[in-house]
């Protein structure tokens, strides 16, 4: 049996009630990290156990927490960002919603090692059912002095708020989501000042997922080294992969990383295999915006490895042959899906969310999505795949947030491996644009 | 004080600086563009992407060169920083990009535009651009608004860089027009139908770097290049009484605000000057008025102080001559 960390308890019966969760340890970190360590200490513990950002960038929590500006000697803030938002991921809202303490627990231990006494979660506002669940147990928090003033007569005062969101995708990022934090209209800030500085309210802030934070509590009580352990090379830990799509199981499972992509694609103990007994023609391993990827690289790198779920072993073979893990939204698609259609809808989604204050972003996502939907309604020319590619190309990396690269890697992507699907749409606008017409690799023999 | 090496010119600014700053105090040919930032407006820049350059060395003590462009207009300069602007073949590929998002919803009526000759988005596609366009979708458009009684907003034309969003907030006490919506659907509007009525409103209409904020006072009456400006001041109560009158004849036909060699308005005036004063009574007359940047508008004019840009050679070095038995399309594909 894998190890379980975040989700050891999902199924308890009543894990979402105060009384439950602390007669199955919770609340331990707390008790542990205010009493009888220096927040330093904390942080010392995080940065051991190799940690790293679950929201999608997997930067090192501990690094990131040693940044936070400690000399201004201006308040601090921790914000939670549970705006999760991305296509096919949604992890962080089974933890909140089964777990609600367990990320309650990790914020008071966070907000201590970094020092702050005020703390917020940022929760995506069409998630107003969890918002209730949350507020729920953070009031039995306060009632049982698990925040408040003077925490377990520790001296340490915590306030932890929850906060909806508008309905933005773009108030996921970091700076975005302190603008919207503030009241304002959620546009990334340019960088630098990057938020350890000058974050909300222009103070030191910290933007922390959901399931880095839920995952603290435990490595307060466990150790770092011991967290460090779990996991393979620099992808340590166990992460929550939501699994979506074609498969024979879809939902959150909690994996230790390092394990080989096939065996959580078929073994039983997770996906099952695909559905119908079809096969499997490509994978997005990440959330919408990482690079999708063919079932056979998805499988095995270039140079024949097994490929794993971590960090590394995605991003094998840079993002010519390689993918991301990105926030763990891993969407399956067998043999009967569209890539163009999936493209235009994933085009079509970053068209709507970008923000429209820069450019590159503003302009591009708009014309991406306008050129795959006349590919994909019959109308495209050969040209527009080079189009497409140069477009994606010009708004990498040249806008003020990832929402860029964000919207341009999916298509970008789509085209490197599945060119060949572009054409035949081209070609036979007639039977592409029937109901459930999709590419067939007997096609290829044709259309040469 | 911080020395960092521009385009291969070295050069010393204060140590709180942006890179563009640092390339201002250069001057000349190496400037490069700006859409959106605006020095007198605190906190505006870093959203058109015009001035994208290439960091090759970050800082005299970490001389790592920075992964990606970085917008020069906000980015603080470091000791011993190199940067590369007109040097780099990928901040030129990826500004003809960026020209290219800006025009795709422009509606480039320029022909019937009030500001051209004086545009910003002009005189950044005719150094950047290409000639030719390759969006073929339908380009968004709305309707023409009427926000107060002096200015009109013409959003098709409007490329978002939020200069008078930062000039209402920080000359006016009540800002009352803002950004609506989202993405490429993003507009200028009051919300509620209203009216920007305030005594310094029209400074708007000079720091639009387009024709999506005109005054109506001089809307339609003169192309700005056939318009003589001239210096000219007097004892305002409320603001600098410092302007630029456009005469066309004997007849002012427009009053603004001066502006320096980058198009930024020196000092900010009221309403009154701008829009009630009209006739030469008014106005104390400095003498002729000096046009610091190469456009159309400085032709046929005191062009004396002008600068040629380096990029007029480019532009004549890259007509190829035209064959004319093909048909007109693949003129422009033998062209390209």
């Amino acid at each position: 049996m894998a190890i379980k960390i975040l989700s050891e308890h999902f199924d308890t019966p009543g894990i979402e009630t105060l009384e439950v969760y602390r007669s199955k340890g919770g609340y331990r970190a707390v008790e542990k990290a205010l009493k009888t360590m220096s927040p330093d200490e904390v942080v010392e513990e995080v940065k051991k156990s190799g940690l790293r950002g679950r929201g999608g960038a997997g930067f090192p929590t501990g690094m990131k927490w040693s940044f936070i500006d400690k000399k201004s000697g201006n308040p601090r803030y921790l914000v939670c960002n549970a705006d999760e938002s991305e296509p096919g991921t949604f992890k962080d809202r089974h933890l909140m919603a089964k777990s609600p303490h367990s990320l309650v627990e990790g914020m008071i231990v966070s907000s201590y090692a970094l020092g702050a006494n005020l703390s917020y979660i940022y929760i995506r506002g069409e998630l107003l059912y969890v918002l209730r669940i949350l507020e729920k147990a953070i009031a039995e928090a306060y009632a049982a002095g698990l925040l408040g003033k003077n925490i377990m007569g520790t001296g340490y005062d915590l306030d932890l708020f929850v906060t909806p969101g508008g309905g933005a995708y773009i108030c996921g990022e970091e700076t975005a989501l302190i603008e919207s934090l503030e009241g304002k209209r959620g546009n990334p800030r340019n960088k630098p000042p990057f938020p350890a500085v000058k974050g909300l309210w222009q103070n030191p802030t910290v933007v922390n997922n959901v399931e880095t934070i839920a995952a603290v509590p435990w490595i307060v009580n466990n150790t770092g080294d011991e967290y460090a352990k779990i996991g393979i090379g620099r992808s340590t830990g166990t992460k929550l992969i939501s699994a979506c799509g074609h498969l024979n199981k879809p939902g959150v499972y909690e994996i230790e990383l390092g394990l080989p992509v096939e065996e959580f694609l078929y073994s039983d103990e997770y996906c099952g295999g695909i559905w119908k007994g079809r096969k499997l023609k490509a994978v997005v391993a990440g959330g919408s915006s990482v690079p999708i990827l063919p079932a056979e690289l998805i499988l095995k790198t270039v140079n024949g490895e097994n490929r794993l779920m971590s960090y590394e072993s995605l991003s094998d073979g840079g993002f010519a042959t390689g993918t991301m893990l990105g926030s763990g939204g891993f969407i399956a698609y067998d043999e009967t899906s569209c890539i163009v259609r999936n493209t235009w809808n994933f085009s079509r989604f970053y068209h709507h969310e970008s923000c429209g204050q820069c450019s590159p972003c503003r302009e591009g996502t708009g014309w991406m999505e306008k050129v795959l939907h006349r590919i994909e309604n019959g109308h495209g020319s050969m040209h527009d795949i080079d189009l497409l590619v140069d477009v994606a190309k010009k708004i990498e990396g040249n806008t003020i947030c990832p929402l860029g690269d964000a919207a341009a890697w999916p298509v970008a992507s789509a085209i490197r491996h599945f060119r060949h699907e572009f054409e035949w749409h081209i070609q036979h606008p007639a039977e592409a644009t029937k109901p459930g017409a999709v590419y067939k690799p007997e096609f290829a023999a044709v259309t040469a | 004080m911080a020395t960092i090496t521009f385009d291969g010119i070295e050069v010393e600014v204060p140590d709180n600086s942006t890179i563009l700053q640092a390339a201002r105090k250069i001057g000349g040919s190496v400037v490069p563009p700006a859409m959106c930032y605006y020095e007198p407006l605190k906190g505006s820049g870093g959203k058109c992407r015009a001035c994208l350059v290439k960091v090759t060395a970050g800082s005299a003590k970490d001389p790592r060169p920075m992964p990606k462009l970085v917008a020069s207009c906000i980015t603080p300069v470091q000791d011993g920083m190199i940067v590369e602007n007109t040097l780099n073949e990928e901040v030129l590929k990826t500004r003809k990009g960026i020209v290219e998002f800006l025009l795709i919803n422009h509606p480039l009526d320029c022909p019937i535009c009030d500001q051209a000759g004086e545009c910003d988005l002009q005189n950044f596609a005719f150094e950047h651009g290409t000639v030719a366009q390759r969006y073929e979708e339908e380009r968004r458009t709305y309707d023409m608004v009427d926000i107060g009684p002096y200015i009109k907003l013409h959003m098709n034309r409007c490329i978002l860089c939020y200069r008078c969003v930062y000039t209402a907030d920080q000359l006016t006490n009540k800002r009352v027009h803002g950004v609506l919506n989202r993405g490429d659907h993003s507009e200028i509007g009051t919300y509620i139908a209203n009216s920007i009525d305030n005594d310094f409103s029209g400074n708007v209409i000079d720091v639009c770097p387009v024709g999506a904020l005109t005054d109506k006072t001089f809307r339609f009456k003169n192309r700005v290049w056939f318009t003589k400006p001239v210096d000219a001041h007097r004892d305002c109560p409320t603001c600098s009484g410092k302007v630029v009158l456009w005469y066309r004849g004997a007849d002012v036909l427009r009053v603004t605000a001066r502006k320096n060699a980058y198009n930024e308005v020196e000092e900010f005036i009221c309403n009154t000057c701008r829009f009630d004063k009209k006739a030469t009574s008014d106005w104390v007359i400095d003498g002729p008025r000096k046009i610091d940047q190469a456009s159309v508008i400085s032709q046929n004019q005191y062009a004396q102080n002008t600068v040629i840009p380096a990029f007029t050679k480019t532009v004549t070095e890259g007509y190829t001559e035209v064959n004319d038995t093909l048909p007109e399309h693949k003129q422009l594909a033998a062209k390209n």
